[in-house]
C-alpha cells in the first residue's frame, strides 16, 4: 500500500513495510549508520541513524522503525545532529585515538563519523579497555579496544559464513566481542574467511599482515624472490588504482609484481589448471566405483578447515587434491626452481590472494622436512596495494609485460576459479573430455554463473548424466551437506566457496566494495574466457608438458606427495 | 560432572529449541558449581547453538560462573541501597583479607568473591551472602570475625 510522508516538511511516498531508512535511501538522504548491513536484518545496535518523528518523544533508529501513513519525519534537526554527535563521542570516549598507526586511518567508518559530526575534542574520557590483541590466528588479528560493538562481525559469521566463532561477550560497559572463554580465534571454529574484516568500520578486524616479510625477503640478496598471483587479483586491483578492469590489467600486474624485485612471476591458474586435472581424475575414477560420492571441491581452505573442525565426518568426499596455491608453491619449490638452476633453500615464494586463509592454509602445508613451507609468505590483495604504493611504482603507467611462455600460460578454466561455480565449471569441461575422449559441445555452463549463492547443474556426459552444485556463502552448504549425510545420492560434485559469490569477494580484497564492482570482476574474468583460445585446462601446453617430462599420469599414485593432500585425520 | 547426570539434565529439556537455554545452564551451575566450556560445547550441542553463542549468553548474567569457586563463596550484595551502607569499602576490605580479586578464587580454592545485583532485601542491608547464608546489616568488625572464623575453620 502506498501512501505519504513527510520527510524534512517535503511529502515522500511510501510503501507499508518499509523502514524509515529504505524511503530515504530511495530520495537520497542519508543518514549515518555504523551496524546496518545491507541485505541483513537491522539490528538498531549503533544509534547512530536516529531521527525525530513527530509525535515519538525519543529520537528512532531509522534503519528499524517502519514507516506509518502520514508520519513527520525531520532526518537532520538540530536535536538530531547534537544526538548523533554525543554518540559518536561517548564512542570515542574509549577508543585508543592512535588512528595516524592505525591499519584503517582514512578508511575508517569510525573516523568519518567524527570528522562528519565535527569532533574537535575529546569530551568524554572513559576507560581505556584493556584487553590484549588476538594475535595467535595465523589469518586475522582481532583489536577489542578499537571494537565499536556494532556486531557485523558477529552477524556475518553467523549469517552468511554459518560458524558463529565470535560473539557479544558480558554485558553493559563490560561487553566486548570475543570468543567463548577467551580462547582467541585460533582455537575456535572459526574459518579464517576474514569476511569479518569485510564489514568491521574501524581497525579493530584486520588481516595478519605478512607486509614486511615480503619486503624483507625482496631486500635479501641471499634469496631468490619468486610470486604467484590468484586470478582474482587482476580481477580487481584497478580499482585501487582506477583502471578500468580488463586484459591489460594482467600485464600491469606482472610488470609491477617484476618492478618490486620478483624474479619470476607465476600466474596461480596455471596450477588450477593442473588441480582440474587431478581432480577430474580423482572424480573419474571414484564416479566409476561409486566411491566417495558427492565429491567436495578442496580449494577453499575455509570449506576445508570447516569440514575438519565441525564436520569431518565428510572428510572422506573432501578432495584430495592440493589447493592452487599450494600445487604451485609445491611445484616451484620440488621442480621449477631446480630446473631454473636455483637451491631450493634461496626460493622464497610469495603468493598474491584474495583471501585471509590462505596465509592459515600456507602456514599448514609443510615441505618433506617438516619445517619449511612449500609456500613462504602470503599477502592479500590489499597488502599488495600497499606494497605497490610503498615502492612507488606507478601502477597505471607500467610498460606491460606479458608472462613468461614456460609456466605464465594457462587455460581459461583455471582462471575461472575465482569465482563461485567457476571451479566447477573449469572442472567439468576437463572431466568431459576424461571420459567421452571429447569437448563438451558448448563449454559455457550458464546454470554455473551469477549470484546466487547456491547453483545447480545437470550435466550430460556421454550416456551418463551428472549433478553439480556450487555453493557459495557458507552459511548455504549447511542444509546441503545435512542432506548428503542424510543419505541424498543424487549430487555427484558439489563446490563449495565460503566467501559470498567466492574468491572474487574474499576477505583479503578490497575493502567497502559495492556489488557493482563485484559484477565487474565477475564479468572481466568471464570476458578472458570468451575470448581466449585455451578454454580447457587439458589443453594447456604447460599441463601436458609437466605431465610428459615430470609427472605421472594424472590421479595416479606418482602424484599423491606431490599434488595431494592426505585427509585421514591420523596425518592432518 | 558425568555423562549421565548432563544426560539426565538435557533430558528434561527438548532438543534444539532455545528456549532451553537458561534453565539448562543454571541445572549444570547447580550441580557443577560452575560452568565449563566442555559443559557449554555439549548444551550447545543438544541445542544446536555454536559455544560461543551458548557462552554470550551465559557471560550477559550475573548468575553464571565459569571457574571452580572456592570452599567458601562469598556474594556481596552492590545494590542502591548496600552501597550507601558502604558495601564498596567492604568489598575492598575482603579483597585485601582474603588476598583475591573479585570476579575470582582464591590459589588455595578456599574463597571465592563475586558481587551480586540487589538482592532484594534492602532494609537488611548491607548484605553479604556466604555458601547462601544471608548475613544481615553486617558491619565491618563483624565481617572481619566471620571471615576470621573460616579462615580458623578451613586450616
Amino acid at each position: 500500500m502506498q501512501f505519504d510522508v513527510e520527510i524534512n516538511n517535503q511529502p515522500v511516498s511510501a510503501k507499508r513495510g518499509e523502514t524509515i531508512k529504505n524511503v530515504l535511501d530511495r530520495i537520497g538522504i542519508r543518514v549515518p549508520t555504523l551496524c546496518y548491513l545491507n541485505g541483513f536484518s537491522p539490528t538498531g545496535g549503533c544509534r547512530m541513524c536516529v531521527v525525530e518523528v513527530d509525535g515519538i518523544s525519543e529520537l528512532v533508529p531509522s534503519c528499524s522503525h517502519p514507516v506509518t501513513e502520514w508520519m513527520k519525519i525531520k532526518t537532520h534537526s538540530p536535536r538530531v545532529l547534537k544526538a548523533r554527535k554525543v554518540l559518536v563521542e561517548l564512542l570515542l570516549a574509549g577508543h585508543p585515538d592512535d588512528c595516524l598507526y592505525c591499519e584503517r586511518n582514512r578508511n575508517c567508518g569510525l573516523q568519518d563519523l567524527a570528522i562528519e559530526m565535527n569532533v574537535r575534542e575529546r569530551k568524554y574520557h572513559g576507560k581505556r579497555q584493556n584487553i590484549q590483541i588476538d594475535r595467535a590466528c595465523q589469518s586475522i588479528e582481532r583489536d577489542p579496544a578499537k571494537c565499536v560493538l556494532c556486531g557485523r562481525c558477529i552477524r556475518v559469521c553467523d549469517e552468511v559464513i554459518g560458524v558463529a566463532a565470535i560473539d557479544v561477550v558480558g554485558r553493559g560497559s563490560e561487553s566486548r566481542i570475543g570468543t567463548s572463554y577467551n580462547k582467541g580465534l585460533n582455537t575456535q571454529t572459526c574459518i579464517k574467511c576474514g569476511q569479518c574484516i569485510m564489514v568491521c568500520p574501524t581497525g579493530a578486524l584486520a588481516e595478519k599482515s605478512a607486509m614486511q616479510a615480503v619486503l624483507d625477503a625482496l631486500s635479501n640478496p641471499l634469496l631468490f624472490p619468486v610470486i604467484q598471483f590468484s586470478p582474482t587479483v587482476p580481477a580487481s586491483i584497478g580499482e585501487d588504482f582506477n583502471i578500468k578492469a580488463s586484459k591489460d590489467i594482467l600485464n600491469l600486474l606482472r610488470a609491477a609484481l617484476k618492478k618490486m624485485g620478483f624474479r619470476q612471476v607465476f600466474d596461480t591458474s596455471m596450477a588450477a589448471d593442473l588441480a582440474i586435472m587431478e581432480e577430474a581424475a580423482e572424480f573419474v575414477e571414484r564416479f566409476g566405483k561409486h566411491d566417495r560420492i558427492p565429491l567436495l571441491t578442496s580449494c577453499c581452505p575455509s570449506w576445508v578447515r570447516y569440514v575438519e573442525a565441525v564436520k569431518p565426518q565428510l572428510l572422506p568426499n573432501l578432495s584430495t587434491t592440493a589447493s592452487p596455491q599450494q600445487m604451485m608453491g609445491r611445484l616451484i619449490k620440488n621442480y621449477i626452481a631446480s630446473s631454473a638452476g636455483q637451491r631450493v633453500e634461496k626460493v622464497f615464494v610469495v603468493s598474491v590472494m584474495p583471501c585471509t586463509a590462505k596465509k592459515y592454509e600456507a602456514d599448514t602445508d609443510r615441505m618433506k622436512d617438516g619445517i619449511s613451507r612449500n609456500v613462504d609468505a602470503v599477502i592479500t590483495t590489499r597488502e599488495l596495494v600497499r606494497i605497490i604504493r610503498l615502492l612507488g611504482i606507478d601502477f597505471g603507467n607500467l610498460e606491460p609485460e606479458p608472462g613468461d611462455t614456460h609456466y605464465g600460460i594457462r587455460s581459461t578454466a583455471g582462471n575461472l576459479f575465482g569465482i563461485s561455480g567457476g571451479h566447477l565449471e573449469g572442472l567439468v569441461r576437463t572431466i568431459h573430455h576424461m571420459m567421452t575422449g571429447q569437448e563438451l559441445s558448448t563449454l559455457k555452463i550458464s546454470e554455473l554463473r551469477g549470484l546466487k549463492g547456491k547453483k545447480e547443474a545437470k550435466i550430460r556426459i556421454g550416456k551418463v548424466t551428472i549433478n553439480v552444485a556450487a555453493v557459495s556463502g557458507l552459511a548455504n552448504v549447511k542444509a546441503l551437506i545435512d542432506d548428503v549425510e542424510a543419505g541424498r545420492e543424487d549430487f555427484n560434485i558439489i563446490e563449495v566457496m565460503a566467501c559470498p559469490n567466492g574468491c572474487i569477494n574474499g576477505g583479503g580484497q578490497k575493502l567497502n566494495a559495492d556489488e557493482k564492482s563485484l559484477k565487474s570482476r565477475m564479468k572481466s574474468i568471464y570476458d578472458i574466457d570468451d575470448e581466449e583460445m585455451i578454454r580447457v585446462a587439458h589443453k594447456n601446453p604447460v599441463i601436458i608438458d609437466l605431465y610428459e617430462r615430470f609427472l605421472a599420469k594424472p590421479g595416479s599414485e606418482g602424484n599423491r606427495e606431490l599434488l595431494h593432500v592426505s585427509r585421514t585425520k591420523e596425518e592432518s | 560432572m558425568t555423562k549421565e547426570i548432563l544426560e539426565n539434565i538435557l533430558s528434561k529439556y527438548p532438543a534444539n529449541k532455545k528456549d532451553g537455554l537458561l534453565p539448562i545452564l543454571q541445572d549444570v551451575q547447580n550441580q557443577q558449581g560452575y560452568l565449563t566450556d566442555e559443559l557449554l560445547a555439549q548444551v550447545g550441542k543438544y541445542l544446536n547453538l555454536p559455544l560461543n553463542k551458548v557462552y554470550g549468553v551465559a557471560t550477559f548474567y550475573d548468575q553464571f560462573i565459569f571457574h571452580p569457586q572456592g570452599q567458601y563463596h562469598i556474594r556481596i550484595c552492590r545494590g542502591t541501597a548496600c552501597h550507601l551502607f558502604g558495601s564498596a569499602t567492604y568489598l575492598d576490605e575482603l579483597e585485601k583479607q582474603l588476598k583475591v580479586e573479585v570476579g575470582n578464587t582464591s590459589k588455595d580454592r578456599k574463597f571465592s568473591l563475586e558481587v551480586s545485583n540487589c538482592m532484594g532485601a534492602c532494609e537488611s542491608a548491607p548484605i553479604v551472602n556466604i555458601n547462601d547464608v544471608f548475613y544481615t546489616h553486617v558491619t565491618e568488625p563483624e565481617l572481619s570475625r566471620i571471615i576470621h572464623s573460616l579462615k580458623e575453620k578451613t586450616e
